[in-house]
Formats: C-alpha cells, structure tokens, sequence
C-alpha cells in the first residue's frame, strides 16, 4: 500500500499513483477551483505534473486563493 | 494627486487593502471600491473543497480590475515563503509578492534574518517582493542590498489597531531613504493613524482588519480613502514647524484698544 498525505489527510494507494491522476480527481470534483501544488513543500509547477510519480509517505499540499491581508 | 509608483507602475491610489475578515464578500467588494484602492492583497491556503468561501472571494477580486499582491503569510521559514510565492506566481500570474516571514507567534513580528534570505531567492527567481518588515532601519537597508524596491514597515503588530507606535524609527526610515517608497503595512486601526502616517511622508498604507471588521466597512472604507489623500496633500504642501510659544495668527498691527490699555499701564 502507498500512503500519501493530501492537506493533511490520508489516503492509500494499492501502487504509486501520478501527481497529474490525483489532479484530474481533484478537477473533476472542483472544476472552478483555482490551485497550485507542492509536493513534500517544494512546488510543483503545472507543466511537470506528468512528470511527478508520487510514493510511499509523500505528502501533498494543494491551495487555491483566499482572502488575506 | 501625484501618482505611487511601485515596481515602474502608476497609482493614484495610495490605499492598498486587504480582502480578509470581511462579513461577506459583497461587503468587500463594496469597501474596495468606496477606497478608490488599485492593489488588493489576498492568499493561498489549504481548503476544504466543501468551503466555497475562498472560491467566492477569488471570484470577486477577479472582477475588481485590483492588481493583485499575493502574500505569504503565515509562513515561517525561508523555504516555506518561497515555495508559497512560487504557487501564487502560478495561480495569480503576478512577480508580485507580499513576503512575511514570521518570526513569533504572538505578536506575528517578522523575522528579519528569515526576510532577507527569502527576498534574495525571490528577487533571483524574478519577483517584485514588497516585504513586511519591522521598521528597523539596518534590516530594511539589508532588503533593498538584496534588490527589494519597496519596503512595508509596520505601524505596530497586525491586527491590534494600535497605529504608529516607533515614531522615531518610522521618521528615521523617511529620512534615511527618502526615494525608496515605503508603505506602513500593518496595525493601522484609524483613519487619523493613516493620515499620520502619510503626514510623516510615507508613501501608502495598507491595512485591512481596520475596514474589514467595522460596523459598515464600505463606510469605513471610504473614510480611509480620505485620511489618506488628506494625509499625501498634507505632506506635499509641507507642514508647519511646531513652535513652543505662541504666535498670533491674526495681525497685530491695527489691534483696537491695545493703545488705549497701553495708555492705562
């Protein structure tokens, strides 16, 4: 099982899984969301989610916009 | 009005506000536009997809034609900072950057080594940093070294509302870097504090609890905008010298009676 931290919650994979599967999940359930992702705190830029293979114990941060100050 | 310039652009507003705390997001849009602000702040956070607040208020500052000033609050490392830059970058499509680097919790004091080292990275990877900073004269001429070309000292810490509190120190940075534009970013809880602040010659204030959290903030919103313009028009006509004694306003060549009293003596 690879088990992986996404915004602090966890979820497990029968085998390592793609940064750009897990994003297509996360568009199909929030298809207006505006969002950026790091992996293990180092940022991720949009062109290289394919290129991004998630393992065992990664943990995944994905924010979009609020208000602040 | 003579016209802020950041980072090579023109504003004729010198009010940037912050889109947080708001009661809804209709009231935010109405206090913007009662400021007459161009540059709004906002941020980044993990949401829950559920919450539809955050998508909301995006939703709204889209439409405002603000430009936009992404902050990294709440960070507190150097990797952190400019990792949180890098995704607003991304999802904003702006070098612009509020950096905060927080070094206590309790007052939310920015870490002055922490800010230096992130506004290098950042100015190396290309952004415009406008960092919020202690008003301490050492670190801000370390900021500008780095290649910051803005500065936001604080009035006093975020939120408290406590206006300027180090005069000395604030009056020390306009003095010492006359041709830096220095924004009072933080702890503005009045308009006269904001007026103040522009009297002194800073050259914008942001705030955002101040408006935000008012029983009428488009209300109070507007009244910002004033003070501010009152405080830059203050500054640019030059204010007068204190003096210790008094001086009669009204001429004293002419007064009646003063011979008659002089007679009696």
């Amino acid at each position: 099982m690879v088990t992986i931290s996404i915004n602090n919650e966890t979820r497990q994979f029968p085998e390592p899984v793609s940064l750009a599967e897990l994003v297509r999940e996360y568009r199909e359930h929030n298809p207006e969301l505006a969002f950026a992702i790091a992996v293990n705190g180092e940022f991720v830029p949009r062109a290289s989610y394919a290129q991004v293979q998630l393992q065992h114990g990664d943990t995944l941060d994905i924010v979009n916009p609020v208000g602040g100050g | 009005m003579d016209p802020l310039k950041l980072y090579g652009e023109n504003f004729s507003s010198r009010l940037l506000l912050g889109t947080a705390l708001y009661p809804s997001p209709q009231a935010m849009l109405e206090s913007i536009e009662a400021s007459r602000c161009e540059i709004v702040t906002l941020g980044l956070r993990r949401q829950n997809p559920k919450d539809r607040d955050g998508a909301q208020i995006w939703e709204a500052i889209k439409g405002t034609g603000c430009r936009l000033l992404p902050n990294t609050a709440g960070c507190k490392t150097v990797k952190e900072a400019v990792n949180l830059a890098e995704m607003s970058r991304e999802i904003f499509n702006t070098p612009w950057i509020k950096l905060e680097v927080v070094g206590d919790d309790y007052n939310l004091q920015p870490d002055p080594f922490g800010l230096v080292e992130a506004a290098q990275e950042l100015v190396k990877r290309g952004f415009k940093v406008l960092p919020y900073c202690t008003d301490d004269l050492v670190l801000c001429q370390k900021l500008l070294s780095v290649g910051c070309e803005v500065l936001m000292p604080w009035g006093s810490p975020i939120g408290t509302g406590q206006g300027l509190l180090n005069k000395y120190n604030l009056r020390t940075l306009r003095e010492r870097l006359p041709n830096i534009p220095l924004i009072v970013d933080a702890g503005i809880g009045a308009p006269s504090q904001a007026c103040e602040a522009m009297e002194m010659g800073f050259d914008a204030v942001l705030l955002n609890t101040a408006v935000a959290k008012a029983q009428q903030p488009a209300l109070m919103a507007q009244a910002f905008g004033n003070a501010i313009d009152a405080g830059r028009a203050a500054y640019s006509a030059g204010l007068m010298q204190k003096r210790q004694t008094a001086s009669p306003s009204t001429p004293v060549i002419g007064q009646p009676f003063w011979h008659q009293q002089s007679r009696q003596q």
